[in-house]
C-alpha cells in the first residue's frame, strides 16, 4: 500500500475536504492505484535534469504603474455569499 | 463557420434568423450539450452583426454562433465548470478571447457542459448530467470540452470554445467527428478561464473543419498583458488556402502505436497518415521514449497545480456556500465536501499529497524533471520532422458506465494527447475515419512551438481530399 | 542574562509604497473604505491571474543594494499554500527558494558599540486582506483591501544577541527603508511589521536552543519587552530543567508576557511550489547600476555627513536623522545659515520637533519652511530680538504662517539695542531706587538682577539682555 487511510485523511484535511469511513476506503483504494502507476517514474534517470515548470519561460513580464484602471470591483462583490456593507462575512476566526 | 459567413452574404440570410435557428434547435437537443442559453444575449449580438454586415463588414466572423465551455468567463452569464460550489458564480468580466469575439461580431449562444472544473474525459462528472455523443447517445462524447464537441457536432453552433488540459479538446474532437486545436502553450490568453492546471491549460477552437478553426483561433490567438504566461511571439498568418505538404516530414512515433491501440483506431490513422502521404509528405518513423511517462508525470503535475488553483473556493467571497456551519473550520469543510464531486476531490487530495512534505522531491519535482526530458525529446525530434502524426486516442467513444469506478485506466487514454500539454506545444485532431460501430475516429498533428499555421494548414489540405469531416451523426 | 546567550533573529514585512498592488492595478493606499481598492484579481475570482508591478521589483533591488546583498540574476515566484479568510486565492505569491536579494548586512550600534547583522535574504510577496472581529457576535468580517499590496520580507539571520541590538537593528532597517523612499516605516499602521526568533543557550555553548517564534510586535517599547520576557522565560524554563517547545507565542502587552498561540492549523505544511502564473525574474547589471545611480544618501551617511560638516553630537544627529524628511528640513536651514548650524539643530530639536510631537502632523506640511526658520535664527543672531522673543515669534509663525521679519514689524517687537537710548532708561531706573542702588554699591551685586528686570520692564521686554545687563553694571558702578 502506497498511502495509509491516516495518510488520506491527513491529505483531505489539508485540502479541507471531509470523507466518511466509506469514501476514506475508496479513495484510498483509488489514490493507491494512482500512485503505484507512478512508480514507473522511477525508471527514468533524471541525475542532473532542471525540472521544467513553464513550457516557455520568458523573463521579466511586468505591468508598469498607471498602464490601466481596475476593472469589475463592485461586480465582483455582487457575487459575496454573504455581505454586511462591503466586508465578508465568515464565522469567527479564533487567532 | 465560413458557410455561414458565406449564406449571411451571399444569399442574404439574416444573422437574426440564423441564430434563431440555432437557438430553436438547442431546445430540442437530446444531448445535453448547453448548460445555459443565452437567447437575449445571443439575438441582440445578431442584431448588431446584422448592422455590421448590412454596412459592409467583411468580417468572417460578424453574426457567427458560437458556444463557450463553461469554465470560460461570459460576462453576466453563470461560469459554473459544471460544479455545485460555482452554481451561483456570475463573472464580472468577459474572459479575453471572449472579449475578442465579442469585438469580432460573434455571437455567444451559450455554455456548454463540461467535466467538473473540466477534471475528466467524459463529460459526466458535473454538477449538470453527462453529455450524450451525438453519433450515439449511449456512449460518451468524451471530454472535458464534451459540450462544445457535441454543440458542434449536432449543429447546434457553428463554432465553439473549448479548454485542454491534458487532451480535453482533442478527445472529444475525436469521439465525436469534429475538428479540435489545441494551441501552443501561451498562444490564446488564459485570462477568463478558470484554472485547472495553469502550465498545461489553453483555450482552442472546436469546429466542423480545419479551415472554420483557423478562423476562430486567429480571432482568439495574441498577447495578452493580463496574463503574464501568454507569449508575445508573433505567429506566422494561417493561409486558409491549406498547405503544400511536398518535401513535409512527417514523424510517426513508435510509442504511440503500441500496445493498447484499438485495432480499428490504428487502421483509420494509418490511412489518414498515408493519405498525407499521397499529398507528397515524406514519412519517417521517430521515437519518443518519454510519452511513456507521460500519464504518470501528467498526473501529478495537474494534479498538484489543480489542487493549489481550487483552494479559492472556500463560499467567503463567492460561490455557495454550505449553510448552518458552526465555526470557520467547519464553513472550509462543508463548503467543500457538499461543493465538490469525487473526480475533484480525487485529484485535490492527489494533488496534495505529490506536494506535501517528504513527498514534494519524489513526485513533484521528479515529475518536472521527466518533464523537462520529455520536452528534449520533442525537440529532437522536431529537428528532424516538421509535423507529427498519431492517433488522438486509444479507442473510440466508449459506453457511458463504462469506465466507472477505474480512474487509473480513464487517465491511461490520455496518453497521446497528454505530451502537447506538458511540452506546451501546438496538436490538431482530425477525423480520419470511423470504427465498425460509426464511431469517429481522429488523427492527431503536432508541430513546433507556435506552428499552427503548419499544422491548421495540413489539416485543411487534408480535409479538402477527404470528406470525414463532412459526415454528420 | 547571566550565564545564558540570548540568540534572535529578526522577519520584518515591509509594506511598500508603490502606488498599486503587486499583481493588480489596484491603489495600494491604506484608509479606504472596506472592499473598495479590489477588483477580481485580488479577490482570488475564478479565471484571475496575476501581473507583477515591476517598481516592486525595483524597490528589492534598491533594498538588497542598500543592505550590501547579492541581488540575483534570477529570481522566480512560489506559492505558500494555506486556508484563511482574509486570503482569497487560498495561496500566497510569495518567493521561496530562489528569492531576489541574499548574503547583505545591517551595521548597528548598540550603546555606543558597533554591531553587525547579516541579513539572510529578502524577498517579495504579497501581503493579505484584513480580518476583524465582533466581539458580542460569532462572526469576523473580510475586508480584502489590503490583500495584494506589495511586501519586502526582510530576513535577518540570528546574529543579534540582546533586546537593545534587536531595537538598534530594526530601528536602522527602518529608517533605511524610509530613506529609500520604499516604505513608510510606520508601525501603528502595520506598514513596518516585525517577528522575532528567540532561543537562549547556555553562554558560550556553541550549539543553537530551540528557538520560538514570538508575534503581535506593535512597537519599539514592545519588541523590546517581548524580547526580554521570552528570552528570560526560556531561560528559566531550561533552568529548571524542562525544554523549551518549539511554538508560536503572541506577545500579550497589557500583561506583559508571551502566550502560546492557539494553533490554526494542524502542520504548516505550504507545498511550496514556483508559480506557474508568474514569470521568473531577471536582474542584469544594467537594472542594477540604474538602481545604485540613483540611490539617494543612505542614513549611515547622513548621519556621518552631520557630525562632520556641521559638528553635531550624536545624539542630536540620531533626533535630526529621524526621517529623511527631517534631515533634508534641517539641512536646509543649515545651508541658509551656513555659520550656525548649531542653532538650526537646537531649533529644530526644541520648536519645531516640540510642535509636530504635541499637535501631530508632518515635517513636509509643516508650516515654517527652512528658509522661514533660518529668517528666524538670523533676527536672534543679529541681535534683533531676544532668544526669549523669538520663541513667541515662533509660535506666532507656526499658526500665521507669516514670516519672523513681517512679524516682528508688526508687532514693533524689534529688540532694544540703541545704547544711547538705554543709557538714558537705565539712568531712570537708577534714578528711581537709590536705597537699592546705594546698597548695590556697598556690596550687594545680586541687585544687578533687580535693576536689569526694571529696564526690561520699563522697556517693555524689548532691551536686548546682554547690553542692558553690561550698561546697568556701567552706570552703577560709577
Amino acid at each position: 500500500m502506497k498511502i495509509t487511510d491516516s495518510q488520506v485523511l491527513h491529505v483531505a484535511a489539508l485540502a479541507r475536504l471531509k470523507l466518511d469511513p466509506e469514501e476514506v476506503k475508496r479513495f484510498r483504494a483509488e489514490l493507491n492505484s494512482v500512485l503505484e502507476y507512478m512508480d514507473l517514474l522511477s525508471e527514468v534517470d533524471t541525475d542532473g535534469i532542471e525540472p521544467l515548470h513553464h513550457p516557455f519561460p520568458a523573463g521579466n513580464v511586468f505591468r508598469h504603474e498607471g498602464a490601466e484602471p481596475c476593472r469589475g470591483a463592485r461586480e465582483a462583490l455582487e457575487n459575496a455569499p454573504h455581505r454586511e456593507g462591503d466586508l465578508f462575512v465568515v464565522p469567527k476566526v479564533i487567532e | 463557420m465560413l458557410e455561414t459567413a458565406r449564406r449571411y452574404r451571399k444569399n442574404g440570410v439574416s444573422p437574426v434568423r440564423e441564430v434563431s435557428g440555432f437557438l430553436e434547435r438547442i431546445t430540442r437537443d437530446t444531448c445535453n450539450a448547453f448548460v445555459a442559453v443565452d437567447r437575449d444575449g445571443a439575438l441582440g449580438a445578431a442584431e448588431e452583426a446584422q448592422k455590421l454586415i448590412e454596412g459592409g463588414s467583411e468580417d468572417h466572423l460578424a453574426g457567427v454562433p458560437l458556444a463557450v465551455k463553461d469554465n470560460i468567463c461570459v460576462r453576466g452569464i453563470p461560469a459554473t465548470c459544471a460544479s455545485k460550489i460555482l452554481s451561483t458564480f456570475v463573472p464580472a468580466c468577459d474572459a479575453t478571447v471572449v472579449e475578442r469575439l465579442r469585438k469580432r461580431g460573434a455571437v455567444i449562444l451559450g455554455k456548454t457542459n463540461l467535466d467538473e472544473f473540466a477534471m475528466g474525459s467524459t463529460t459526466s462528472t458535473g454538477a449538470f448530467g453527462p453529455t450524450l455523443n451525438p453519433w450515439d447517445p449511449t456512449r460518451t462524447p468524451g471530454g472535458s470540452s464534451g459540450g462544445s464537441a457535441a454543440a458542434v457536432a449536432s449543429g447546434l453552433c457553428a463554432g465553439a470554445l473549448g479548454s485542454d488540459t491534458g487532451g480535453s479538446i482533442r478527445m472529444p474532437a475525436s469521439f465525436c467527428g469534429i475538428t479540435g486545436l489545441k494551441p501552443t502553450y501561451g498562444a490564446v490568453s488564459r485570462f477568463g478561464l478558470v484554472a485547472f492546471a495553469s502550465s498545461l491549460d489553453q483555450i482552442g477552437p472546436m469546429a466542423p473543419s480545419a479551415r472554420d478553426a483557423a478562423v476562430l483561433f486567429e480571432a482568439i490567438r495574441g498577447h495578452d498583458p493580463r496574463d503574464s504566461t501568454s507569449a508575445t511571439a508573433a505567429h506566422p498568418p494561417l493561409n486558409l488556402d491549406g498547405l503544400d505538404l511536398r518535401g513535409v516530414r512527417i514523424g510517426v512515433p513508435d510509442e504511440f502505436f503500441g500496445e493498447g491501440l484499438d485495432h480499428e483506431v490504428e487502421r483509420s490513422v494509418t490511412f489518414g497518415i498515408s493519405t498525407l502521404e499521397n499529398l507528397g509528405a515524406q514519412v519517417k518513423r521517430i521515437s519518443l521514449p518519454m510519452v511513456r511517462y507521460g500519464v504518470a508525470v501528467y498526473y501529478i503535475v495537474a494534479t498538484a497545480e489543480a489542487s493549489s488553483n481550487l483552494a479559492r473556493y472556500d463560499g467567503v467571497r463567492y460561490g455557495k456556500r454550505a449553510q448552518g456551519v458552526g465555526d470557520l473550520l467547519d464553513l472550509y469543510l462543508e463548503t467543500r465536501t457538499q461543493g465538490f464531486g469525487d473526480e475533484v476531490k480525487r485529484r485535490i487530495m492527489l494533488g496534495t499529497y505529490v506536494l506535501s512534505a517528504g513527498y514534494r522531491e519524489a513526485y513533484y519535482r521528479k515529475a518536472s524533471q521527466v518533464r523537462a526530458l520529455m520536452a528534449r525529446d520533442f525537440e529532437r525530434a522536431f529537428g528532424e520532422c516538421d509535423l507529427i502524426a498519431g492517433p488522438a486516442t486509444p479507442v473510440t467513444a466508449f459506453g457511458l458506465n463504462e469506465m466507472a469506478g477505474d480512474p487509473l485506466s480513464l487517465y491511461l487514454l490520455d496518453i497521446y494527447t497528454i505530451p502537447a500539454n506538458l511540452t506546451g506545444l501546438p496538436a490538431l485532431c482530425v477525423p480520419c475515419g470511423f470504427g465498425g460501430e460509426g464511431l469517429p475516429i481522429g488523427m492527431q498533428l503536432m508541430a513546433p512551438a507556435f506552428r499552427e499555421d503548419l499544422l491548421l494548414g495540413a489539416g485543411i489540405s487534408f480535409q479538402d481530399c477527404t470528406r470525414f469531416h463532412r459526415v454528420k451523426p | 542574562m547571566k550565564g545564558w546567550d540570548t540568540v534572535i533573529g529578526l522577519e520584518v514585512h515591509a509594506q511598500l509604497l508603490t502606488d498599486t498592488k503587486a499583481f493588480c492595478p489596484c491603489s495600494s493606499r491604506t484608509g479606504s473604505p472596506p472592499n473598495s481598492n479590489t477588483c477580481p484579481v485580488c479577490l482570488g475570482m475564478p479565471g484571475t491571474l496575476p501581473v507583477l508591478n515591476r517598481r516592486m521589483v525595483d524597490f528589492g533591488i534598491r533594498l538588497g543594494l542598500a543592505t550590501g546583498c547579492t541581488v540575483a540574476a534570477r529570481s522566480v515566484f512560489a506559492r505558500k499554500n494555506y486556508f484563511y479568510p482574509d486570503l482569497p486565492k487560498g495561496y500566497q505569491i510569495t518567493q521561496h527558494t530562489e528569492p531576489l536579494c541574499s548574503d547583505g548586512y545591517v551595521d548597528v550600534d548598540v550603546e555606543g558599540e558597533p554591531r553587525r547583522v547579516r541579513v539572510l535574504r529578502i524577498h517579495m510577496e504579497e501581503d493579505a486582506g484584513k480580518t476583524t472581529h465582533d466581539a458580542g457576535r460569532p462572526v469576523s468580517f473580510v475586508d480584502c483591501n489590503r490583500a495584494g499590496v506589495p511586501l519586502l520580507e526582510i530576513v535577518s539571520m540570528p546574529d543579534i544577541t540582546s533586546p537593545e541590538m534587536a531595537v538598534s537593528y530594526l530601528k536602522e532597517l527602518r529608517l533605511i527603508l524610509m530613506y529609500l523612499g520604499i516604505c513608510d516605516g510606520s508601525m501603528e499602521e502595520g506598514s513596518f511589521r516585525c517577528d522575532a526568533n528567540v532561543s537562549v543557550k547556555p553562554a558560550g555553548d556553541p550549539r543553537l536552543g530551540t528557538r520560538t517564534e514570538v508575534k503581535n510586535l506593535n512597537s519599539f517599547r514592545n519588541i523590546h519587552r517581548a524580547l526580554e520576557y521570552e528570552a528570560a522565560r526560556q531561560a528559566a524554563v531550561l533552568a529548571s530543567g524542562g525544554e523549551v517547545v518549539q511554538e508560536t507565542r503572541l506577545w500579550n502587552a497589557s500583561l506583559g508576557r508571551t502566550e502560546p498561540m492557539r494553533s490554526k492549523e494542524e502542520s504548516d505544511d505550504y507545498r511550496y511550489f514556483p508559480e506557474p502564473d508568474l514569470m521568473p525574474v531577471i536582474v542584469d547589471e544594467a537594472w542594477k547600476e540604474s538602481a545604485r545611480a540613483s540611490m539617494p544618501e543612505l542614513p549611515a551617511a547622513v548621519r556621518a555627513r552631520f557630525m562632520e560638516r556641521y559638528g553635531l553630537s550624536p545624539s542630536d544627529t540620531l533626533v535630526l536623522t529621524a526621517s529623511p524628511d527631517l534631515a533634508r528640513y534641517f539641512e536646509e536651514g543649515a545651508g541658509l545659515l551656513p555659520e550656525a548650524p548649531k542653532d538650526i539643530a537646537n531649533w529644530v530639536m526644541t520648536g519645531v520637533l516640540r510642535v509636530l510631537n504635541e499637535g501631530g502632523g508632518s515635517i513636509a506640511s509643516f508650516p515654517v519652511s527652512p528658509d522661514m526658520l533660518a529668517g528666524l535664527v538670523s533676527l536672534v543672531r543679529g541681535g534683533k530680538i531676544s532668544g526669549h522673543m523669538a520663541k513667541d515669534v515662533f509660535t506666532e509663525m507656526v499658526s500665521s504662517g507669516r514670516t519672523a521679519g513681517a512679524i516682528v514689524e508688526e508687532k514693533g517687537m524689534s529688540q532694544l539695542s540703541d545704547e544711547e537710548r538705554l543709557r538714558e532708561i537705565a539712568a531712570g531706573v537708577v534714578r528711581a531706587h537709590p536705597g537699592e542702588a546705594g546698597r548695590y554699591r556697598s556690596g550687594k551685586e545680586g541687585l544687578l538682577g533687580f535693576f536689569v528686570g526694571k529696564l526690561m520692564e520699563e522697556t517693555g521686554g524689548k532691551a536686548n539682555p546682554k547690553l542692558a545687563s553690561r550698561i546697568m553694571k556701567e552706570l552703577l558702578n560709577l
